[in-house]
């Protein structure tokens, strides 16, 4: 099928569906907290002690410490060796904290995508990518995750957090990461 | 997923999106066969009155195959004259081709050919084709198909097409094109990866893994229509489509059941059933020509090796026979047109993957190539070349080696990279 005439205005229409398909709601933005500084007017009636607002202790099991920098819960990747899908001990807590959340909040769901480096076949990276995701998954349903909230995919080879070739950019490759409701 | 219903409108206005081509592979000649067959193809007398030249369509198709010399013929020749054996025999040539093109009432056109045996001076064939301007391409390279036929005994392969993934910034396209690389077209364009593409065994259909649900989903599609269904959309990732020979069914990989493992679907998408079991990593499946058994890639044993099933009777307790035991990464399996041999990709001890043919009957292996980072091989139909992906100067290219080893090809595309080839099956 040649169109060459309609093929602009519909790679454009196109273009824009797949970003609907393809956009993530933006994240919530955390308020800023810290210390509110006035200028004292000419005349002093009355001097008010200054208080200082303390920043807010973080919810460890909220949504919002999803996106707090501060909460183990932001860190979303877990790095594996060469050709190998065993998830390492360095990972436990991080595990561990995902694994309390979605114990916690039975209505979000999780989507793991596995990822491989690029070394060998794209279909065998995949189901390694799968392998991977899938040592994630468990690891979080030992920890109290249910079956119906997690889904684990891959992504193979193909969607590279590095794109050098040389083991320093491979070892970024080979992960799992952990996506949640509104962020897939 | 909540956007699943987006994902479906996304998937029509992909279904529907066909985009003309800007780059088109190139095809560079980098080895040939060892006794090339010298064969003259003369000018068509009357070929100037339609715009492209006829002949020059055939001799490129000729000598990319590699086993084949050409030889000057000198001035346009006749389907009805005789050649001039003796002047041809002094060049050194073997065959002369001679032809005509001529316009019809219905502005179309009929050309008309003459394979002839040079020492012999014998006719060996003489064709005709009643073709459009526009199938003049198709046209030269049917003549082709007829002239490889008559002079080596094996179909030609220069009427089929091939499809490929064309990855640039940001997008990838899934092409078809002309087995010389000419006429591409793109049958579907998207932001996420596309992998896998597999002929049915018509050539009607293409089979693929996309990425653009977030996941890959197995779809079928249509290439005269651009219509195409979800062939294998389970939790999961599902993934590897491989046509049984006579085209109802697909070989699949899912994981909805854990862990990637090999099932069969109608090419509708229904009625999966699950043919093998494994811990491990069970995938790329593909079936032996005769329908027989089933290759397929599996860590079952430690490292990826190539495994087989017998497809009939195919169940929970089927038994896999180990097919490969040399090195410890021998993956992605393509049994030959014949079934004689089987293609596949072998890591060598200094880390390099190569593409690697062994000898079925007697477990014999040929290492093809001397790139490093081969994947995806693809028979031609006639069994003659092995098409294949690689990397040059860190580019995905397209490269072609033929199963003795001696004729090799290269096939690029400007500043894009290319990979993921599939050869169709024969046009007849």
């Amino acid at each position: 099928m040649r169109t060459p005439l309609l093929a602009l205005p519909l790679l454009s229409a196109l273009t824009l569906l797949l970003a609907a398909c393809g956009s993530q709601p933006p994240a919530p933005e955390q308020a800023a907290s810290g210390v509110e500084s006035r200028t004292p007017g000419a005349v002093a009636v009355e001097s008010a002690p200054v208080t200082q607002v303390k920043p807010e202790a973080f919810d460890a099991g909220s949504i919002a410490a999803l996106k707090d920098p501060r909460s183990p819960l932001s860190k979303r990747s877990v790095y594996f060796d060469y050709d190998s899908y065993v998830v390492k001990d360095e990972f436990q807590s991080l595990l561990t904290a995902h694994g309390k959340f979605l114990s916690a909040n039975r209505k979000m769901k999780m989507l793991i995508q596995g990822n491989a480096d690029e070394r060998g076949s794209r279909e065998y990276n995949l189901a390694l990518g799968q392998k991977r995701a899938e040592a994630v998954k468990k690891a979080l349903a030992l920890l109290g995750a249910r079956e119906d909230q997690i889904e684990a995919v891959s992504l193979g080879e193909e969607k590279p957090a590095c794109t050098e070739s040389g083991e320093e950019c491979w070892a970024k490759n080979r992960r799992g990461e952990m996506l949640y409701t509104g962020e897939f | 997923m909540k956007f699943n219903r987006l994902v479906l409108a996304c998937a029509a206005g992909l279904a529907l999106c066909s985009v003309t081509a800007r780059a088109q592979l190139t095809v560079e000649i980098t080895g040939a066969g060892a006794n090339r067959l010298p064969v003259a193809i003369a000018d068509f007398t009357g070929e100037r009155i339609v715009a492209q030249a006829l002949a020059s369509v055939v001799r490129a198709d000729l000598e990319r195959s590699g086993l084949f010399r050409l030889v000057d013929a000198g001035a346009a020749l006749a389907d009805s004259a005789t050649p001039p054996f003796e002047d041809l025999k002094t060049r050194g040539a073997d065959a002369v081709v001679g032809g005509s093109v001529v316009p019809g009432a219905d502005g179309r056109y009929e050309t008309r050919v003459r394979l002839s045996d040079v020492p012999k001076q014998a006719v060996l064939g003489n064709p005709a084709y009643l073709h459009s301007g526009a199938q003049l391409r198709a046209t030269a390279h049917r003549i082709a198909d007829f002239i490889y036929e008559k002079l080596t005994g094996e179909p030609g392969v220069f009427s089929t097409r091939i499809a490929y993934v064309v990855k640039s910034t940001g997008r990838y396209e899934l092409k078809i094109a002309d087995a010389d690389g000419a006429n591409d077209q793109a049958a579907l364009a998207s932001r996420e990866p596309i992998i896998s593409p597999a002929w049915s065994p018509d050539g009607t259909k293409l089979a693929y893994v996309s990425f653009e649900a977030k996941k890959p989903v197995v779809y079928v599609h249509d290439l005269a229509s651009g219509r195409r269904h979800v062939a294998a959309n389970f939790k999961g990732s599902n993934s590897a489509p491989a046509w049984s020979p006579d085209g109802k069914q697909l070989a699949v990989v899912l994981t909805k059941d854990g862990g990637s493992q090999l099932y069969v679907v109608n090419a509708d998408g229904s009625g999966v059933t699950r043919i093998a079991t494994s811990s491990g990593i069970d995938t790329e499946p593909r079936w032996s020509p005769d329908a027989h058994f089933i290759y397929f890639t599996s860590d079952r044993g430690g490292s990826p090796q190539i495994y087989r099933i017998a497809s009939s009777g195919a169940g929970l307790g089927n038994p896999a026979e180990r097919v490969t035991f040399e090195g410890s990464y021998n993956v992605t399996p393509r049994p030959s047109p014949d079934g004689k041999s089987l293609a596949f990709v072998a890591r060598n001890g200094n880390g390099r993957f190569q593409l690697a043919l062994m000898d079925l009957a007697t477990k014999q292996i040929q290492i093809l190539t001397d790139s490093a980072k081969d994947e995806s091989p693809s028979f031609a139909p006639n069994g003659r070349m092995i098409l294949y992906a690689t990397e040059i100067g860190g580019r995905g290219v397209l490269a072609a080696v033929s199963s003795d080893g001696r004729v090799k090809q290269k096939l690029s595309v400007q500043a894009a990279d290319v990979r993921e080839p599939a050869w169709g099956p024969l046009v007849r």
